[in-house]
């Protein structure tokens, strides 16, 4: 390298320290150098296969193993409607309603594709059991595993067998910089339709070691569940009180 | 009233105007969504030919939404220019596409002709319309304006510079604003969508960037994307506003999810036109819009997504702008599929706006989990290039790590001003020129970065 690019190197370097932009790239006429052409057809195609990967409920229940798993399946047939009618992610294939159990459930976790199953597949296991083990007096549904789900889907889940509250753990819209990033939503006594976001708690990003961690996001989920109980509700009137997300 | 056509020896019926604009719409997953797509083929191209024979001036008589309950039709209805409408008053839509296409529609025809449209009567003639003709038309109409640059001149692409960061970390800014200045980028506006709304953060950021601008005496205005009561509060207080941003929608209810009046509009309008920090121009307004919005926020009125998309170009044009962009692939694939109706959808857009008399410019971006990749973006920019766009957004690399979406890089800006033959806003090249980032031909000098006087932004910054 010549002492004038050696000297650029440097001072990107220390720049890009300070952001994960693409910064001091370089160029090929007007064009991007070969090498940064790749590097960003890589995190393209990362993000775009965790959109169209299939959904493999046996590595979640695999995760899970001992808990008792049911299955189901949104009314979007594939990704492609799934993609385009958001409103059929939303709601439960008819069929499979009829075949969750109902009971005094005082919770249900749903793990819900939604965008990136390699989030699921990576995370969501383990997101269950650590929470799981920290409401040992609960009275825990089966864990639902939802193909071509959406958030809302979990407010279906839940009337359909009678749970008193959700937690549905869906794969997040897939950014560059992260393809298999978990979101969690915490919903209290859901009624589809009617419920909105705004009654909804969620945690985003989980995806150790960059993202929050399994007993970090475990804690956070546990401790809302519990304040939620206590005061019959989810949403803006619940506030997260553990530390906050890291930077 | 209905509208019917005879297409396959099947008789087709349309009851309303809003279905008509619905069912002859390009085939786009957001009218399927909302339920008002054509239910076929056939039938999108039997609401063309009944569309063609509607007299442009029933879309003054049919009102798509009420004039009663719609704050956006009033403005639309009460502002039109029956003069300047005279010279198309008696066409049809169909006819008005060929008098569009034809030489006399020139450049001075249009520029005069567009207070005598409504967003409605562009809609319609550009759902008969392919994209040749987008382009064509589009091409023809010139809007200038002017803050510290001037914007939309022909032979020129501005572009904004887009710094975000995940945080607002003032060094991770000033990192990517470096790089995007050391590529010439960043006449139309510096521009950051900041990661929260609090009034401290756009406030730290405001002053970040006019720090720079003035330093540098960069001829170009800063924006930081907050709500407009966010910047109202901020004026009030004295902090370096150069622009006023507002995402609007074409609906007043969609409007309302935005938080947005257009008595708050016309309140920071004010505001921002008296701090008069403008100095060859005094166009003081930025808006985002994009296809989907109206939908999203349950705000459409059955009214389809790129007929309600042109419908706040209306309360864009109220303000006289300097920028307005619409962030054409941003909401995600439930509105714009892939690539072909990304690019479609920029292309009406761009279309409506210039004829509507604004300065139309681009975010040509998408989502991940849509179906498009960087050589949609390489498509879109070209054909928008031609078709001369004010505007393009440029992140660094395309990718923006704050949004989560891909957009148009530096590099593409480069690449469209060369294969263009396309310049910086005047004022903008005269600095670059002066700073030594001007090569012989006119073009973005390659520079060693490290040696430059500008990075002393990002070295300082970053310390």
């Amino acid at each position: 390298m010549s002492e004038v690019a050696v000297q650029t190197s440097e001072l990107w370097s220390s720049l890009r320290q300070r952001t994960q932009a693409r910064i001091g790239l370089g160029r090929a006429g007007s064009a991007l150098p070969t090498r940064h052409r790749l590097e960003l057809q890589a995190a393209h195609a990362a993000a775009r296969d965790a959109v169209h990967s299939p959904f493999e409920p046996d590595v979640i229940a695999a995760g899970l193993a001992g808990t008792p798993t049911v299955r189901v399946r949104s009314s979007a047939p594939d990704r492609l409607t799934y993609l385009q009618r958001p409103d059929l992610g939303r709601r439960l294939d008819p069929l499979d309603r009829a075949h969750l159990p109902a009971g005094e459930w005082d919770a249900v976790f749903v793990v819900a594709d939604g965008l990136s199953s390699r989030a699921v597949h990576e995370h969501a296991a383990a997101v269950v059991r650590e929470t799981a083990a920290r409401l040992e007096d609960w009275r825990l549904a089966p864990v639902v595993l939802a193909e071509q789900a959406r958030v809302a889907l979990g407010d279906d889940v839940a009337q359909a067998m009678g749970a008193a509250m959700v937690v549905v753990l869906v794969g997040e819209r897939p950014g560059m910089s992260a393809a298999d990033s978990l979101g969690a939503y915490l919903t209290y006594r859901p009624t589809p339709g009617v419920t909105t976001d705004a009654d909804r708690n969620c945690l985003s990003n989980i995806r150790p070691p960059l993202g929050l961690s399994y007993t970090g996001a475990a804690e956070k989920l546990a401790g809302l569940m519990t304040r939620a109980r206590e005061l019959g509700l989810t949403g803006v009137a619940l506030k997260d009180e553990t530390d906050a997300l890291p930077g | 009233m209905s509208y019917t056509s005879v297409l396959g020896g099947r008789h087709h019926r349309f009851d309303t105007l809003a279905r008509l604009l619905a069912a002859a719409s390009p085939e786009r997953s957001g009218d399927r969504l909302a339920g008002l797509a054509a239910a076929s083929e056939q039938e999108r191209v039997a609401a063309r030919w009944a569309l063609a024979d509607v007299p442009l001036a029933e879309f003054l008589a049919e009102p798509l939404i009420p004039y009663e309950t719609d704050d956006v039709t009033r403005l639309i209805l009460d502002t039109h220019d029956t003069a300047a409408f005279a010279p198309v008053a008696g066409l049809t839509v169909g006819e008005f596409r060929e008098w569009l296409l034809s030489p006399g529609a020139d450049a001075g025809a249009l520029a005069a002709l567009a207070p005598g449209l409504t967003p409605e009567m562009v809609a319609a003639v550009s759902k008969l319309m392919g994209n040749a003709d987008l382009v064509a038309v589009a091409r023809k109409v010139r809007v200038v304006t002017a803050f510290r640059s001037t914007i939309g001149l022909p032979g020129r692409l501005a572009t904004r510079l887009q710094p975000n960061h995940p945080t607002d970390d003032p060094a991770g800014v000033a990192a990517a604003l470096l790089d995007g200045l050391l590529l010439g980028s960043g006449d139309a506006v510096i521009g950051i969508n900041p990661a929260t709304d609090s009034p401290k953060a756009v406030r730290d950021l405001l002053e970040l960037l006019d720090g720079v601008i003035q330093r540098y005496a960069i001829p170009t205005q800063s924006c930081v994307l907050c709500h407009v009561t966010t910047s109202v509060d901020l004026m009030s207080r004295g902090a370096p506003v150069d622009l006023v941003f507002q995402s609007i929608a074409g609906t007043q209810t969609a409007n309302a999810s935005f938080g947005v009046t257009l008595g708050l509009l016309d309140d920071a309008y004010e505001a921002a036109l008296a701090l008069e920090r403008g100095t060859v121009g005094h166009n003081v307004m930025y808006f985002e819009t994009g296809q989907g919005s109206a939908l999203s926020a349950g705000a459409h009125h059955g009214v389809d997504q790129q007929t309600v998309e042109a419908r706040a170009y209306a309360v864009a044009r109220r303000y006289d702008p300097l920028l307005v962009n619409t962030v054409v692939g941003f909401i995600g694939p439930e509105y714009l599929y892939d690539g072909r109706q990304i690019l479609r959808a920029a292309l009406e857009d761009h279309f409506c706006g210039k004829l509507l008399g604004l300065p139309m410019g681009l975010d040509i971006c998408y989502t991940n989990h849509a179906d498009a990749d960087d050589d949609d973006i390489a498509t879109m920019l070209t054909m928008l290039g031609v078709a001369g766009a004010s505007f393009v957004i440029c992140t660094p690399g395309g990718d923006d790590i704050m949004l989560n979406y891909q957009s148009a890089s530096y590099h593409d800006a480069l690449y469209l001003r060369e294969v263009l033959g396309l310049r910086p806003a005047p004022e903008f090249e005269s600095w670059l020129d002066s700073i030594g980032l001007l090569d012989e031909k006119g073009g973005i000098r390659e520079t060693t970065g490290a040696a430059h006087p500008l990075t002393a932004i990002g070295k300082e910054l970053a310390a």
